[in-house]
């Protein structure tokens, strides 16, 4: 077994918890960063052709959140990009150069959209409207774009290639072939996809919540419908991209599938297991659907599955966490496409929301429904490649940083991040109850100055 | 120029371009911390958060270039330090997400105590980050952060005389940068007494960043005696001399009440102090490592780069869009 030199198994812990920590609170104002310039964009064009009036304050109003949640992303991720050094001298050390080329690019992109976010929320009203609306768009591209870069980073650790290795030091790097990895066209399309889907869903619960409080006049409507129906037609070609990537796990990764699957025994035929915990090396109490995994994972009823048991246990990432963690994103992305699919089938008959009740509720938890499956689904991604940081090449407890103390360091970051979010869930919360916005989102902080 | 000498002068760019403008808007929040009480500061407030707002997030984004430069262009480099100053970087960090969360909150808080709460966080972390990254800098300049993964003294490495001054050093320039900035901001807004106050905290300030660096000087001799060499009689010397003119220079500019050609002899004596110690300390990243031995292979220097140039292409216009639209004269007046 692999012996891990000096590195205190807890700082270990406390690093990985805090990478997973920042990590998993920077993805969900991301995701709001990259989906809603392009929702904000859709209803000030909206708003310009139709003349509606409700599209034009909508898109005020989610303009004005945009300029607190990208300050927020942008420190949260700040941090991100310390905390690989600080945490993960090992993994940057030596593989920094094979994945710095997608960061690079990342980098441009992060400059791109802070230029063109200060034009189009400090240039409202100084901007002829149509101008306005395709500043706007540099936004969206660079936030979809910068997503896609960084998870082709993240990809790389999945099915790291690109790269020559002599004596522990690297020797060559091609870093198109690192960035363009096997892993990354499945991983990064699910990944904005998802981005889609959690600003949509999340932006739509607002205004379901409101409309449970009897808010239901056409701003609140509009609110919930135009999010809803942009997160409504991701979340089925969102399965299927989810599938795509289940199987190429089930080809590359087969630890990670088995450890998916709680499947322990490699064998053919082998059903898809719903639930269960992983007890003593084998999965119990789930519901067994037979041949379903084989079909899934393969096309075919017969196919073998590699078992768990085919990995030293030191290898193996922990079944149940990651298990769970893959069925609680596919029940929720069912979930969601059941809700989608009742707005679509009553829209199709009625041009109408639906009435009931049930309603309103379902779309004011969908959102977190939706941070919960892009969460989870990044458990299953990052827990399942456990106990390797780069698959299959660099362990993460040769990763980590060995110097003392990582524990303390990890209380301070939880400490920040707690008051953080709880600032930011306030002061979101402040800007939506806040009187209709009067003019344009920043504008004010412009025009009260002369400027000569 | 070969490869990595290209790849750490561009690094060393945006090494001064967050200096110079990320290192003024933590500055800002120097200002807003020292202004006074919340009715008497409110007009420095004010400027200070109009200058700041709609440009801080492109600032920024040059640390971010660094440090992905860094990891990309001499990982191994990146590892150590990352790893041997992990408490002052940590602490850095932090004060990087108190900064910027605090002031986009305080922007559209309305009530005065939650203004005042985020306002001091904004304010305290403006100094402490700034500090932080400046004990970080003298750490390195030392000499203090050997090769490997946390090989150094986690403690000393940061807390020692040339860390110190240059973090007090990096407050201070951080202060009089900005306090130069917003005289003349001050001035475009006819605000006769608001530009004065920043006039005489900018002459303030640059008599005492000028002593802190002369006392660097001083610590370097015995700190790190062959970088005061090379800084004193060598390479870097003729850099260290603009410094000070430029310097001396920018106290005539503001006496004279010069502020537009202030801002640029004030750059100017910031960025003279970092790239002497740029190239007082090349080719030596860390004690016996040289720039050749740490840099990436050729295929990533180059795509890196290559990248960068084609990106440069697309920033340069956006850029200039951001800038034009901000100066030019607005007639649209505010509908709803
Ligand atoms: C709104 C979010 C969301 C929804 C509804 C789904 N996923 Fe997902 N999934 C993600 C959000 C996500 C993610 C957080 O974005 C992940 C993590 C890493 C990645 O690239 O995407 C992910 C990873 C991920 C992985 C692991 C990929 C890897 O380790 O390389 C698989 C196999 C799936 N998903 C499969 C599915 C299936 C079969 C779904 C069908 C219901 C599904 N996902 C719905
Ligand atoms: C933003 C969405 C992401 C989330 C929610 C996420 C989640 C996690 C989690 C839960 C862990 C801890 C795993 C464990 O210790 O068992 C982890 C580790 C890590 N992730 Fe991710 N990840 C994300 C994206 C990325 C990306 C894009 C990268 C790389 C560029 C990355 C790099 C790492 C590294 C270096 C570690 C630490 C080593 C390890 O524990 O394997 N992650 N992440
Ligand atoms: C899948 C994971 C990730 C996605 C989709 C993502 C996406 C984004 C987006 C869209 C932004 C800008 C929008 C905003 O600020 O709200 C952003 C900001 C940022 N992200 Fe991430 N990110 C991810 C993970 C990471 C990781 C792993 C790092 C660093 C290692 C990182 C570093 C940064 C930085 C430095 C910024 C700030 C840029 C600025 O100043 O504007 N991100 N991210």
């Amino acid at each position: 077994m692999f012996a891990l030199i000096d590195v205190n198994p807890a700082d270990l812990g406390a690093a990985r918890m805090q990478m997973a920590l920042s990590l998993g609170w920077h993805i969900v104002i991301a995701c709001l960063g990259v989906g809603m310039p392009a929702i904000t964009l859709l209803a000030e064009w909206r708003g310009h052709r139709t003349g509606d009036v409700h599209y034009r304050l909508l898109a005020r109003r989610w303009a004005r959140a945009l300029g607190v949640l990208f300050a927020v992303g942008a420190v949260s991720g700040t941090i991100l990009s310390f905390e690989m050094g600080l945490l993960w001298p090992g993994l940057m050390g030596v593989y920094g150069e094979v994945i710095g080329l997608p960061f690079a690019l990342e980098g441009i992109a992060f400059f791109i959209e802070a230029i063109f976010l200060g034009i189009y929320l400090y240039a409202w009203d100084r901007l002829p409207p149509v101008a306005h609306l395709l500043s706007g768009i540099p936004i969206v591209l660079a936030g979809v774009a910068s997503a896609f870069f960084v998870v082709t980073a993240n990809a790389w650790m999945q099915q790291p290639t690109g790269f020559d290795m002599r004596n522990g030091r690297i020797v060559a790097v091609d870093p198109w072939a690192a960035m363009f990895n096997p892993a990354t066209p499945p991983q990064t399309t699910h990944m904005i996809l998802a981005a889609f889907m959690v600003a949509g869903y999340g932006m739509a619960s607002v205004y379901a919540v409101a409309m449970l409080r009897g808010r239901r006049d056409r701003y609140h409507r509009l609110g919930l419908l135009l999010p809803l129906t942009v997160a409504a037609i991701v979340t089925p070609v969102q399965i299927g991209v989810g599938d795509w990537a289940a199987r190429f796990v089930a080809d590359n990764q087969p630890v990670k599938l088995a450890a998916m699957e709680g499947v322990f025994e490699t064998q053919r035929g082998v059903p898809l297991h719903l639930g269960g915990i992983a007890v003593d090396g084998e999965l119990r109490y789930a519901l067994e659907i037979p041949y379903g995994l084989s079909l899934l994972a393969h096309w075919k009823p017969d196919a073998e599955i590699i078992g768990l048991n085919h990995t030293p246990p030191a290898d193996r990432p922990p079944v149940n966490v990651v298990h769970w963690a893959f069925q609680i994103m596919v029940g929720l992305g069912f979930a969601l496409l059941a809700l989608a699919a009742w707005l679509a089938v009553t829209w199709r008959r009625r041009r109408d929301l639906p009435d009931s009740p049930w309603f309103p509720r379902a779309v004011a938890v969908s959102g977190v429904a939706a941070v919960l499956a892009l969460e989870a689904g990044w458990v299953v991604t990052e827990v399942g490649r456990q106990p390797w940081i780069v698959y299959g090449v660099l362990r993460t407890a040769q990763a980590v940083n060995p110097a003392p103390g990582l524990v303390y360091g990890f209380v301070l970051v939880t400490a920040v991040y707690l008051v953080l979010t709880v600032a930011t869930v306030y002061v979101l919360r402040r800007l939506a109850r806040d009187v209709p916005v009067p003019i344009a989102p920043q504008e004010r902080d412009v025009t009260d100055y002369r400027v000569t | 120029m070969p490869l990595p000498e290209i790849m750490i002068a561009v690094m060393w760019i945006g090494l001064t371009a967050y200096a110079l403008f990320g290192g003024a808007d933590f500055g800002g929040g120097i200002w807003d911390l020292l202004a006074g009480g919340a009715v008497s500061g409110q007009r420095q407030r004010a400027l200070v958060e109009h200058s700041i707002g709609p440009v801080w997030e492109a600032n920024h984004v040059w640390l971010i270039f660094v440090i992905v430069l860094m990891w990309t262009g001499i990982p191994s480099v990146f590892a150590a330090v990352a790893s041997t100053l992990y408490i002052p970087l940590t602490l850095a960090a932090l004060g990087i997400i108190g900064r910027g969360a605090a002031f986009a909150f305080r922007k559209v808080s309305t009530e005065l105590w939650q203004r005042r709460l985020f306002g001091a966080t904004f304010a305290f972390s403006s100094v402490a980050t700034p500090f932080f990254l400046g004990t970080a800098a003298g750490a390195i300049a030392s000499g203090r952060v050997p090769p490997g993964i946390a090989r150094g003294d986690l403690v000393g490495s940061w807390l020692n005389p040339t860390s110190l001054v240059a973090g007090a050093l990096a407050v201070g320039t951080a202060a009089y940068l900005a306090s130069v900035y917003l005289a003349r901001d001050a001035q475009r807004t006819g605000d006769a007494a608001l530009t004065e106050a920043f006039r005489n905290r900018a002459l303030g300030c640059g008599i005492v960043v000028g002593a802190l660096s002369a006392a660097g000087l001083l610590v370097l001799r015995a700190d790190a005696p062959a970088l005061f060499t090379e800084l004193t009689t060598g390479r870097a010397m003729p850099l260290l001399l603009l410094s000070v003119a430029a310097g001396l220079a920018s106290l005539a500019l503001l006496w004279n009440r010069s502020y537009l050609a202030v801002r640029l002899t004030a750059a100017l004596a910031v960025t003279g102090l970092l790239w002497g110690w740029g190239v007082g300390q090349y080719p030596t990243l860390l004690p016996g490592v040289m720039l050749r031995e740490a840099a990436a292979t050729s295929t990533v220097l180059a795509a890196t780069l290559g990248a960068l140039a084609v990106g440069a292409l697309l920033l340069l216009p956006s850029l200039w869009w951001l800038y034009a639209t901000f100066q030019r004269e607005h007639t649209a007046p505010p509908k709803s």
